[in-house]
C-alpha cells in the first residue's frame, strides 16, 4: 500500500504514492457499490452493515488505545449509547432522527469526559477495570430499566433518517450513506496525528512523564482522546440501529468491546486503514471459522494471545514494514533553514530561577534539605555534588515532578511551587532527562515540534512556524538531516541533541538539564561543551547538573555543591574546586568528618 | 430486634462474599507485585476451581457437536479438593508460560490484552465442554448452619471465613518467614537486582502464578455451593475483586484483604435496603469504586501514585 498512507503521522514532506492511493479510492468506492451492481441477499447486506459501523467505533479505538496508549474496554457501551439514543429517541420520544443522533454523540461525549476524568489521571490498569466496570453497568441498566430501555426485548421499528428530504429507506441507499460518514471518520482519524493535539496524544503514549515536563497537558490530552473515541463510538452505534432498525442490550456486551478491541489490534492500532480492515476481518471470522462450532470464541480468545505476541503492530503494521522493506522511503528534502531565534525576554536582572529553603522529605529521608540557590539570567549554572547528594531530586522538585515539602521555587519572579510541570513548562521552563526521554516511536522533528508546542511560546501561530522552529532547534545542535528518522533508529548521542533541540524549540528562559554528558563519548563530550558554550553566547540561562568535574569546570559560570541534601559550598569553578569541603565531599574526609557524618 | 437480626444477617453474609472478593483480590496483588500487570483471567481461576470440582465430583457432559464424550466420576469430596488443587497448579504454570512469559519485556498493555484473551479462550473452552448449564455444588461439610441469636449462619459462609483466615495467616507466613517468601517479595521490588543476587526469577514467578490460580481456585471452589459454578461466576468476582483491589490501595495486601470485606459488606446491604435494588447488586460496588476513584484514588492503604523521573 501508499507509503504516504501507511505512514500518516509525517507531517511535512510525506511523499504520496498516486497508484496505492488510487487504488484505495478504487476499493473504497467499489465497496459500497458492490449491493448495488451484484444481487445480494439481505444477509450479506447485513454483513456490510455491520462492517461499516462497526469500523467507526473502531476507529475509536485507534484514537484512543493507537495514539494516546490508553485502553478502553468499554467501546460498545458507547456504541450502545449511540444506539439506545437513536432508537429510544425516534421510537419512545418521538424526536427527528438528527436530533436523537446529537443526542446520542453528546452522551457519549459526556460519558466519555467524566469515565475519563475520573480514571485517566491514574492510568492504565485503572482505567481497563473501569471501562469494564463501566460496561457491565450499562449493560445491567439497559437491561433492568425496563420502563425507559424496555429491557431485554429492545426496541423494535427504528427507521432510517431521510437526508435532504431523500429518504434512505432502501437498505442500499442508507449503506452508501453510512460509507461515506465512514470514509470521512477514517479521514479525521488519519489527519488527526499531524495536528497539535494528535502529536501530544502520541507524545503521552510514548513517555507521559517526558510529555508533561515539555508542556503537554497530559491529562487533558487523554481525556479528549477518550472522549473523541466515545463520540465517534456514538456516531457507529447511532447509525448501526437505524441500518438494523432493531436493538437489543446483547448487541453491546463486553463482548462486543473485546470484539472492537481485537478488530484494531488485528488490524492495525496505528491507523485507520489498519482498523477498517481489521473490523472487515472481524465481521467476516464467524462466517469462515463456522467449521470451530462451539470452540469459536476460544479459538478467538487464543487469536488476541497470538496476535500480541506475534503481531504487535497488527496487519498494516506487517504490510508497512514489508513494504518499507521492499521500497526506502526516500528521505524528504529540507530546504534553508532561519537561524534559531533566541529572544528570551526575561524580567531585568533579577534571578530566573530562585530556590528558598527547598526542602524535599521522602519518609525520614531528607533528600533535599533546605537549599537556597540564584540562578542569575544568561549564566550556565551547575549543581554538583557526590551520589544521592540530592541533585537529581533538586531538579525533579524544580521542574514539578516532585512536590516540595517545604519552600518556594520562582521562576523568573513567578512562584511556580504548586504548578505542575507542564504548567512551569508554559512559563518557559525547559528539561532534558539523564536518561533520555524521547518519544521513542516519532521522528526527530515531531519530537521537538512537541516541544515547540508549548502554552505561551512566543513565536507566529501556525503549523508553518512551528515546523520552522522545531527545524531551527534541530539545526543548531547539528542533526537537522536527521529530521526525518524516527528517534528510536538514531545513536545515543544524537538522541541526546534532539532531547537539547526539544527544549529549545519552546524558547525556554531557564533549561535544566540533567547530566547532559552522561553516557557520551569524549568526542561527543566535546561537542557538547562546544553547544553549551553557544547557547550560553545566546544568552540562555541553563541550570546543570553534572558527575563529570571537567565538563562542569568548562561550562559553568558559578556552581553549587550539594552534599546529604545541603549546599555546602557556592561560587565560581575556581572557588568552589579548591574548597576544603568540596573536595572532602568528594575524595574522602579527614576523621573528624566521618565521624560527624556516622 | 428483627430488624437487627435481619441487618447482622445480611452483614454476615456480606463478609463472607467479601472474604471470596479478598481471596481472589489477593491473587490480583499477588501478580501485580510480581509482574506489574493486572491479571485479567483472575476471576477465571475461580471458575476454573469450580469446574475442577465439578468434574472431579461429578463429571464431564461432553460435547457431542465436537465429538467430545462425556464421563461420570465420584471422588470423595477432599479428595476433589486436593485434585481440583493439582490442576489449578498446573493451569498456574501454563499460564505463565502461554500468556506472560512471551510477552514479559513488552510494556504492560500488550500483557494485559493478552490476559484478556486467556480470559475469552479459558471460559469458552470449559463452556464447550460443559454445557452452558449452571451447575450445584455440594457445601464442604453436610449440615445447614447453626442459628445464633435469630441470625441464621451458614455451614458454607463459616467455612469462607475460616479459610479466608487461614489463608491470610499462611500468607503471612509465607512471605515474611520463609526464604522462598523472601525471594518472592525481592522479585517483585526489583527484578534486575533480584536476578544478580542469583534468585531465579523466572521460577519465582512461575510461583507467583500457581500460587495465584490455586488461591483463584479455592475461592471459585469455596464460593460454588452459595453461587453455583457458571461460566460467567469468574468475571463477576474479578470485577469485585479489582474494585477492592482499588479500593483497599493498588498492590496492597492488606488492602485487598480490607477492600473485598467493604465490597462484600456494601453490596449486600445496598441490596437489602435499596428498594427494587436487588437487579443493580453488581452496581454498588462498582459505585463505590468511582467514590473511591474520585476521592481517595490511591485506595485506604496505597501510597500517592508518582513515577520517577
Amino acid at each position: 500500500m501508499s507509503q504516504a498512507l501507511a505512514k500518516p503521522a509525517v507531517p511535512v514532506g510525506g511523499q504520496n504514492n498516486l497508484p496505492g492511493l488510487l487504488l484505495l479510492a478504487v476499493l473504497a468506492i467499489a465497496f459500497p457499490l458492490l449491493p448495488y451492481a451484484l444481487h445480494v441477499s439481505d444477509y450479506v447486506l447485513n454483513i456490510f452493515m455491520n462492517s461499516v459501523t462497526y469500523a467507526m467505533a473502531v476507529l475509536g479505538m485507534v484514537v484512543v488505545l493507537g495514539y494516546a496508549g490508553q485502553i478502553n474496554l468499554a467501546q460498545a457501551a458507547f456504541f450502545g449509547i449511540g444506539a439506545y439514543a437513536v432508537g429510544l429517541g425516534t421510537v419512545s420520544w418521538g424526536l427527528h432522527f438528527w436530533v436523537s443522533f446529537a443526542l446520542g454523540m453528546g452522551a457519549a461525549a459526556i460519558a466519555g469526559l467524566v469515565l475519563g476524568f475520573t480514571t485517566l489521571r491514574l492510568g492504565g490498569h485503572y482505567l481497563a477495570m473501569i471501562t469494564i466496570s463501566f460496561q457491565q453497568i450499562f449493560d445491567l441498566v439497559m437491561v433492568n430499566w425496563i420502563d425507559v430501555t424496555r429491557g431485554p426485548d429492545g426496541i423494535p421499528g427504528i427507521e432510517p433518517p431521510a437526508l435532504f428530504g431523500l429518504h434512505l429507506t432502501d437498505k442500499r441507499a442508507y449503506l452508501l450513506f453510512c460509507a461515506a460518514v465512514l470514509y470521512l471518520l477514517i479521514w479525521f482519524v488519519w489527519w488527526l496525528p499531524s495536528t497539535r493535539l494528535g502529536r501530544a496524544m502520541r507524545a503521552v503514549r510514548d513517555n507521559e512523564l517526558a510529555a508533561g515536563t515539555i508542556g503537554v497537558h497530559t491529562l487533558r490530552t487523554k481525556v479528549i482522546a477518550f472522549a473523541i473515541s466515545a463520540v465517534l463510538g456514538g456516531i457507529g452505534g447511532s447509525l448501526y440501529a437505524a441500518g438494523f432498525s432493531y436493538i437489543s442490550p446483547d448487541n453491546f456486551s463486553f463482548l462486543r468491546s473485546i470484539e472492537f478491541l481485537t478488530a484494531v489490534l488485528l488490524g492495525g492500532a496505528q491507523s485507520p486503514f489498519g482498523a477498517a480492515l481489521g473490523t472487515v476481518l472481524i465481521v467476516l471470522l464467524p462466517e469462515w471459522l463456522r467449521f470451530l462450532k462451539s470452540l469459536y470464541l476460544a479459538v478467538y480468545g487464543l487469536g488476541v494471545i497470538l496476535i500480541m505476541v506475534f503481531m504487535p503492530e497488527g496487519i498494516w503494521g506487517l504490510m508497512r514494514n514489508t513494504f518499507q522493506r521492499v521500497r526506502k522511503p526516500r528521505a524528504p528534502v529540507i530546504g534553508a533553514v532561519p537561524a534559531l531565534n533566541f529572544d528570551i525576554k526575561t524580567q531585568d536582572d533579577r534571578p530566573v530561577l530562585k530556590l528558598e529553603n527547598l526542602q524535599k522529605h521522602f519518609g525520614g529521608l531528607r533528600a533535599v534539605d533546605g537549599i537556597d540557590v540564584a540562578v542569575a539570567p544568561g549564566t550556565v549554572h551547575a549543581l554538583i555534588g557526590p551520589n544521592g547528594s540530592g541533585k537529581t531530586t533538586s531538579l525533579n522538585v524544580v521542574n514539578g515532578i516532585y512536590r516540595p515539602t517545604a519552600g518556594k521555587i520562582l521562576l523568573d519572579g513567578i512562584d511556580v511551587t504548586q504548578l505542575k510541570p507542564h504548567d512551569r513548562a508554559g512559563l518557559g521552563m525547559g528539561r532534558t532527562f539523564q536518561n533520555i526521554r524521547l518519544f521513542q516511536t516519532m521522528t526527530a522533528l515531531e519530537n521537538v515540534m512537541v516541544g515547540g508546542q508549548r502554552d505561551n511560546n512566543p513565536m507566529e501561530a501556525g503549523g508553518e512556524a512551528l515546523v520552522t522552529r522545531a527545524l531551527s532547534a534541530l539545526h543548531f545542535v547539528g542533526i537537522l538531516e536527521r529530521a526525518h528518522m524516527i528517534v528510536r533508529n538514531l545513536p545515543y548521542g544524537h538522541q541526546r541533541l534532539v532531547e537539547i533541540a526539544r527544549a529549545l524549540a519552546a524558547h525556554p528562559k531557564l533549561l535544566l538539564l540533567d547530566e547532559p554528558g552522561a553516557g557520551l563519548n569524549q568526542t561527543e563530550k566535546h561537542e557538547l561543551v562546544g553547544l553549551l558554550k553557544r547557547l550560553r553566547g545566546h544568552g540562555l540561562t541553563v541550570f546543570l547538573i553534572d558527575h563529570d568535574m571537567g565538563l562542569v569546570e568548562k561550562v559553568s559560570d558559578k556552581i553549587t555543591v550539594l552534599n546529604f541534601g545541603k549546599k555546602i559550598a557556592e561560587g565560581t569553578p575556581q572557588e568552589v574546586l579548591r574548597h576544603p569541603d568540596v573536595i572532602a565531599a568528594y575524595l574522602g574526609e579527614g576523621p573528624t568528618h566521618a565521624a560527624a557524618r556516622a | 430486634m428483627d430488624v437487627l437480626a435481619n441487618n447482622l444477617q445480611v452483614l454476615f453474609q456480606g463478609l463472607a462474599l467479601g472474604s471470596i472478593y479478598a481471596l481472589v483480590s489477593l491473587g490480583f496483588v499477588l501478580i501485580i507485585r510480581a509482574t506489574n500487570v493486572v491479571n485479567f483471567a483472575q476471576g477465571d481461576f475461580a471458575m476454573l476451581g469450580g469446574y475442577a470440582m465439578i468434574l472431579f465430583t461429578v463429571g464431564m457432559p461432553g460435547n457431542p457437536e465436537l465429538h467430545i464424550p462425556g464421563f461420570a466420576v465420584h471422588v470423595p469430596y477432599w479428595l476433589a479438593i486436593a485434585l481440583a488443587a493439582v490442576v489449578m497448579a498446573l493451569i498456574g504454570v501454563a499460564f505463565n508460560y502461554g500468556v506472560y512469559y512471551p510477552l514479559r519485556n513488552r510494556s504492560f498493555l500488550p500483557v494485559l490484552i493478552s490476559t484478556l484473551g486467556a480470559s475469552i479462550f479459558l471460559q469458552n473452552t470449559v463452556l464447550a465442554l460443559f454445557n452452558p448449564q449452571p451447575r450445584p455444588l455440594d457445601k464442604l461439610f453436610n449440615v445447614e448452619g447453626v442459628t445464633i441469636g435469630g441470625v441464621f449462619l451458614d455451614s458454607q459462609y463459616l467455612v469462607i471465613l475460616g479459610f479466608t483466615i487461614l489463608a491470610v495467616a499462611f500468607q503471612y507466613f509465607f512471605f515474611e518467614h520463609t526464604l522462598i517468601g523472601k525471594k518472592l517479595q525481592a522479585t517483585s521490588q526489583d527484578k534486575d537486582m533480584a536476578r544478580l543476587l542469583g534468585i531465579p526469577v523466572t521460577l519465582m514467578i512461575i510461583i507467583t502464578f500457581v500460587y495465584s490460580a490455586v488461591l483463584g481456585g479455592l475461592a471459585g471452589m469455596l464460593v460454588a455451593p452459595i453461587l453455583f459454578v457458571s461460566i460467567g461466576m469468574g468475571s463477576t468476582i474479578a470485577l469485585k475483586a479489582f474494585a477492592a483491589t482499588i479500593i483497599g490501595g493498588f498492590g496492597d495486601v492488606r488492602g485487598a484483604i480490607v477492600g473485598g470485606l467493604i465490597i462484600g459488606v456494601v453490596e449486600s446491604l445496598a441490596a437489602y435496603h435499596i428498594p427494587n435494588g436487588v437487579p443493580y447488586k453488581d452496581a454498588y460496588a462498582f459505585l463505590a469504586l468511582f467514590l473511591v476513584l474520585l476521592f481517595r484514588p490511591q485506595g485506604i492503604f496505597g501510597e500517592k501514585v508518582s513515577e520517577k523521573a
